[in-house]
C-alpha cells in the first residue's frame, strides 16, 4: 500500500526545515563580518573570540554530539598551537594558512591515536583518562624545553603574511579577517555534518548507544571519527591563537583551558553549534570586566559562575536562551504552515 | 634504595589518606568531587597558621585540623553538595572545579601566593641510621600515623555499625534506605569524615608535598589516579594502588629525573585502557 | 526444513551460574517460534547471546548455515539479525520520522555520509513513511519519542527492527508493559510481520503465544526442556508442573 501522500509531504517539509538556515543564524554571521568595518577597535578581542569560538565548536562536536565527557581537549589544542609556533619559527611553512591545516592534521592524528581510550570506561574514567593526555603532553613540552621554549614559552616566532599577501597586524585587523573565515567555513563543514546520516548516527549514540548497535551501527567506529575531526578543530583553533598572537607555552596545555571550555559550553548550550559561539563571547566580555575588577583573583569569579549555573540548574539556563530558539523556530514554522496552505498542484 | 622505597611508602600512605575520603564518596555517592584536595589544603594552611603563627603544640593542630576540615565539609555537604547528587556527571564535575576555582583564588588572596612551610618540632626533623638506611624522622611518623589510620579505618568498615550501614549505603543505596538506614546521614557523616581525612593528610603532607594556593589542582591528578587505579569497593585497593603510586613517583623522580611525572601518567593510562574499572575493583554491580 | 537460525551446544556462564545451558535450537525459515519459560529461565541471556551483545562461553551460532558467533552486534544486523528490547529502548529525543530514517539510511550503507544534508533523498522519505504508515505512526511523525504514549513506542520499537530489513526479527515480549487499550495494535502488528521474515518471539502471555505460534520451545533453568507444536506442548503435562512451580520428575 503507497504511503499516504499528507504524510509525505509532511515529512519531507519536517525534514528540510530541520537543516535550513533560520534567519537568526544569518543575522550572526552578518554580525560577525560587518564587525570588520564597523568595529576596528576591537578587533583584538575579536580575534580571541574568534578562535576562542572554534575551540569550544570543537568541544561540543564530542561533548554535545557524542555525549563524551572530556577534561583534556586542551592536548589538541595545544599541539596545534606548537606546531604552528615551530613551523613558522624554524622556518618549515611560512604561510600562516597551510602551518594551520598541517597543526590541524597534526593535532587530528593524535586525536586518532588518543580516540581509542575515550571508548570503553565510565564518564569518570573518560575525565581520567583525557586528563592524563593532556597532562602528558604538557610534561613532554615541559621536558623539551630546547624545542618549546619550556615554561618560558617559545620566542621569537614570526608569522608570515596569510596567503603570501596579508601581513599580520598589531592591531589584530587581519587577525581577526583570517579567524573569522577560518572559523566560518569550518562551521560550516560541521553544519554539514551534524545534519547529515553520519550526524544523525551520532545523536543516536549519544542517545541510546546500545540501540545504536542494534541498528547497525559502529558506535566505536562513528566515536572514533567524531573525536579525530574534533581534535583537528581544535588543533586548528591553537594554531591560530599561536599565530596571531605569535607566541606559544605551556599554557595552552593547562588544565584551566579545558576548564574554562567547559563553562564556555554550559553557558552558550551544547548540541547546536552555536553553544560555543555564543558562550564565547559571552566568557571573553566576561572575563575582561572581571580581570579589570579584579586582576588576580578573576578565576573566583569564574568558579563562582560555575557553582552558580549548576545550582541554578542548566535546563534553566536553557531556558532563558529558548526564548531566541523559539523565535527561531517560529519563523521557520510560520514557512512551513505558509507552504501547506498552497494547493497540492504546486510543487515546492 | 632502600632509602627510596621508605620515602615512596611514606608518600605512599600520605597518599593514602588524603585520597580514602574520595574513594568513599565516589563509591558511595557516585559523585565524582574534584574538589577534595580543597580540604587538604585547609587542613594544611590551618596548621601552618596554627603551628607557625598562634603556636599550637604540632600535635595538638592535627587533630585540630582533621575536625576543622570535616566541619568545613559537613556544612558544606548539608548546604551545596546535597543539591549537586542526582545531576548529570558533568555538573558535577562543573561545580566542583568551581569550587576548586574559588579555593584557589580565596587562598591566594588571604594567605598570599608563595609556598608555606610548618614549623615542624625539633625532634622531627632530620633521619636516623637503621642498618645503614637512612630513616627520615618525619617520614616515620607519616608511616606510623597514617598506618595506624589504615587500621582504624579498616576497624570501622569491618567491625562497627556505621561502617556495616557504610558498607550496606555502597552496595546499594536503595535497599539500604529500605531497611531503615538513614542513607542521608550515612551520606554527610562519611563526606565530613573523608574531608577531615583529607585536612589530615594536608596537615601532615604540607612538608613532604609542597603547600601552596595551587594545592588542588596539582595534586587532583593524584587523587583521581588512586581512586581510579585502585577502584571504590574497598579500602585495600587504594590502599595498594596509592603505595604504587607513592613509590612509583618517588623512584620515577629519582631515577628518570628528566621524565618525572610523565610516568606516572602514562602508567595510568595504560591501567585505565586495560582494567576500566580499576585494577582492584570487584565486578560492579552498577 | 531450512533452517533460518541455529544455535549448537551454547553455553554461557557467569561464574558458578550457567545462565544458558546447552543450548541447540533450530529455526525454520518463516517460522513463527516462540520462546516461552519462567522468569529466570534465560530467554533474554540467549536473546543477547543470539545478537551478540554478550560471547557465549562456548557453543556456535549459525545464521542461514554461516557461523556468526565472532561477529560484533552491528555486524549481525547488517547480516539480518535484529532485534526488539523488552523494554523500550529508543532515542528520546529523535522523532520517529528521524529514528526509522537512520535505521534506513544505515541499512543502505549511507551511514558515514556525512555531506548529504538528511531529508534530501525523496525515494528514501519514502520508504520510511511507507514503514511508519504500516505502524500506524504518521499522525506522530515528527513529535519527540520521549512524549509518545507507550503503545505508540512499542510499535516504533518493531518499526525500527523492521526497517533495518531483517532475515530473522526476534521480539522480546513485545506487548509487555502496553496498557489493555492499546495491545491490539501491538498483536496487529506482529500478527502483519511479512511472511519472509523468520521470527523468535519471547512472550509471557500464553494467549499471544497460542495465537501467534506454529512451534513453541520451552526454556527452564537455562535448558531446552520441551519444544513442540502449539498443542503437544499446551498437552505436555511436565510444563504446566514447571509453571505452576512443582517438582519437576527428571525431563
Amino acid at each position: 500500500m503507497p504511503p499516504p501522500p499528507i504524510a509525505i509531504r509532511v515529512a519531507t517539509e519536517w525534514l528540510s526545515a530541520r537543516a535550513r538556515w533560520q534567519p537568526l543564524e544569518v543575522v550572526f554571521w552578518l554580525v560577525a563580518f560587518s564587525a570588520i568595518w564597523l568595529l576596528p577597535e576591537r578587533h583584538l578581542i575579536l580575534t580571541e573570540i574568534a578562535w576562542l569560538g572554534l575551540f569550544a565548536l570543537s568541544l561540543d562536536l564530542i561533548l554535545g554530539y557524542a555525549g563524551i565527557i572530556s577534561l583534556g581537549h586542551a592536548a589538541f589544542f595545544g599541539l596545534g598551537a606548537y606546531t604552528a609556533a615551530l613551523l613558522a619559527k624554524y622556518g618549515i611553512v611560512n604561510e600562516p594558512v597551510l602551518a594551520m591545516v598541517v597543526a590541524g592534521l597534526a593535532a587530528a592524528a593524535l586525536g586518532f591515536a588518543t580516540s581509542f581510550l575515550v571508548l570503553r570506561g565510565s564518564d569518570l574514567t573518560r575525565l581520567m583518562v583525557t586528563l592524563g593526555v593532556a597532562l602528558v603532553l604538557r610534561e613532554l613540552a615541559n621536558r623539551y624545553g630546547w624545542l618549546t621554549g619550556g615554561a618560558d614559552g617559545l620566542q621569537g616566532v614570526t608569522i608570515g603574511p596569510v596567503l603570501g599577501m596579508f601581513r599580520l597586524d598589531m592591531f589584530g585587523h587581519t587577525g581577526y579577517v583570517y579567524c573569522l573565515t577560518v572559523l566560518f567555513i569550518l562551521f560550516l563543514l560541521a553544519r554539514r555534518l551534524v545534519n547529515s546520516p553520519f550526524g544523525l548516527s551520532l545523536m543516536s549514540v549519544k542517545g541510546n548507544p546500545l540501540r545504536a548497535s542494534a541498528i547497525g551501527i559502529s558506535v566505536d567506529a562513528r566515536l572514533v571519527a567524531i573525536y579525530t575531526v574534533a581534535a583537528g578543530y581544535a588543533g586548528i583553533a591553537g594554531a591560530l591563537l599561536a599565530q596571531t598572537t605569535a607566541f606559544a607555552s605551556l599554557e595552552v596545555f593547562s588544565f584551566d583551558r579545558s576548564a574554562d571550555l567547559l563553562l564556555i559550553l554550559i553557558i552558550g548550550g551544547t548540541g547546536y553549534l552555536y553553544g560555543g559561539l555564543i558562550g564565547a563571547i559571552v566568557f571573553k566580555f566576561m572575563q575582561d570586566y572581571l580581570s579589570q575588577l579584579t586582576p588576580q583573583y578573576w578565576p573566583f569569579w569564574i568558579g563562582l559562575v560555575l557553582v552558580v549555573i549548576v545550582l541554578v540548574g542548566r535546563e534553566r539556563i536553557s531556558q532563558w536562551t529558548g526564548p531566541f530558539r523559539r523565535f527561531a523556530a517560529h519563523l521557520s514554522w510560520r514557512t512551513l504552515r505558509r507552504r501547506l496552505t498552497v494547493s497540492p498542484g504546486e510543487g515546492h | 634504595m632502600l632509602t627510596i622505597l621508605f620515602d615512596g611508602i611514606a608518600y605512599g600512605m600520605l597518599l593514602f589518606v588524603l585520597a580514602s575520603g574520595l574513594s568513599v564518596t565516589l563509591g558511595l555517592m557516585n559523585f565524582i568531587n574534584l574538589a577534595h584536595g580543597s580540604f587538604a589544603m585547609a587542613g594544611g594552611y590551618i596548621t601552618v597558621i596554627l603551628v607557625n603563627r598562634i603556636g599550637v603544640p604540632f600535635f595538638l593542630s592535627l587533630p585540630i585540623a582533621f575536625l576543622v576540615s570535616a566541619a568545613i565539609g559537613f556544612l558544606f555537604e548539608r548546604t551545596l553538595y546535597a543539591h549537586v547528587y542526582s545531576k548529570p556527571h558533568l555538573d558535577q564535575v562543573l561545580f566542583t572545579i568551581g569550587l576548586v576555582f574559588m579555593s584557589v583564588a580565596a587562598t591566594d588572596y588571604v594567605m598570599g601566593s608563595s609556598q608555606v612551610f610548618v614549623q615542624i618540632p625539633t625532634y622531627l626533623q632530620g633521619q636516623f641510621e637503621i642498618a645503614g638506611v637512612g630513616v627520615g624522622r618525619y617520614r616515620l611518623l607519616i608511616i606510623v600515623l597514617c598506618g595506624l589510620l589504615t587500621i582504624a579505618l579498616q576497624f570501622i568498615l569491618a567491625k562497627t555499625r556505621f561502617g556495616s550501614r557504610l558498607r550496606a549505603a555502597v552496595d546499594d543505596s536503595r535497599v539500604a534506605r529500605g531497611l531503615g538506614i538513614n542513607v542521608n546521614w550515612v551520606f554527610s557523616l562519611t563526606f565530613a569524615f573523608g574531608s577531615g581525612l583529607a585536612g589530615l593528610g594536608g596537615a601532615l603532607g604540607a612538608e613532604i608535598l609542597g603547600l601552596d594556593p595551587t594545592f588542588p589542582l596539582k595534586f587532583m591528578i593524584y587523587f583521581l589516579i588512586v581512586v581510579t587505579v585502585g577502584g571504590t569497593s574497598s579500602i585495600t585497593g587504594p590502599f595498594l594502588a596509592s603505595l604504587l603510586l607513592g613509590i612509583g613517583d618517588v623512584a620515577g623522580k629519582y631515577y628518570v629525573p628528566t621524565l618525572g611525572s610523565f610516568v606516572i601518567y602514562t602508567i595510568m593510562i595504560v591501567v585505565l585502557i586495560w582494567r576500566p574499572q580499576g585494577l582492584f575493583a570487584r565486578a560492579a554491580s552498577r | 526444513m531450512a533452517v533460518a537460525l541455529e544455535t549448537v551446544g551454547l553455553v554461557k556462564r557467569f561464574g558458578a551460574l550457567v545462565a544458558s545451558n546447552n543450548v541447540s535450537l533450530q529455526i525454520a525459515k518463516g517460522a513463527r517460534h516462540a520462546l516461552i519459560g519462567p522468569n529466570g529461565a534465560g530467554k533474554t541471556t540467549l536473546i543477547n547471546l543470539l545478537t551478540g551483545v554478550q560471547k557465549p562461553t562456548s557453543g556456535r551460532i549459525l545464521l542461514d548455515g554461516d557461523d556468526i558467533s565472532d561477529k560484533t552486534t552491528h555486524e549481525r544486523v547488517h547480516l539480518g539479525i535484529v532485534r526488539t528490547f523488552q523494554i523500550n529502548q529508543l532515542f528520546g529525543d529523535l522523532t520517529p520520522l528521524e529514528t526509522v530514517g537512520l535505521a534506513v539510511s544505515e541499512r543502505r550503507g549511507q551511514g558515514l555520509d556525512w555531506w548529504r544534508v538528511v531529508g534530501s533523498r525523496p525515494d528514501l522519505i519514502s520508504e520510511v513513511v511507507e514503514i511508519l504508515d504500516r505502524f500506524h505512526l504518521t499522525d506522530v511523525i515528527d513529535k519527540r519519542t520521549a512524549v509518545l504514549p507507550y503503545g505508540k513506542q512499542r510499535l516504533l520499537e518493531i518499526a525500527v527492527a523492521i526497517a533495518c530489513r531483517p532475515r530473522v526479527l526476534l521480539l522480546d515480549e513485545p506487548a509487555a508493559g502496553v496498557p489493555e487499550d492499546e495491545r491490539h495494535e501491538i498483536l496487529a502488528a506482529v500478527e502483519s510481520l511479512p511472511k519472509d521474515v523468520t521470527v523468535l518471539l519471547i512472550e509471557h502471555d500464553m494467549d499471544i503465544v497460542f495465537s501467534f505460534a506454529d512451534r513453541i520451545s520451552v526454556l527452564v533453568n537455562g535448558a531446552l526442556f520441551v519444544e513442540g507444536s502449539p498443542d503437544e506442548v499446551a498437552r505436555d503435562a511436565r510444563v504446566k508442573a514447571v509453571y505452576l512451580g512443582e517438582e519437576v520428575a527428571d525431563a
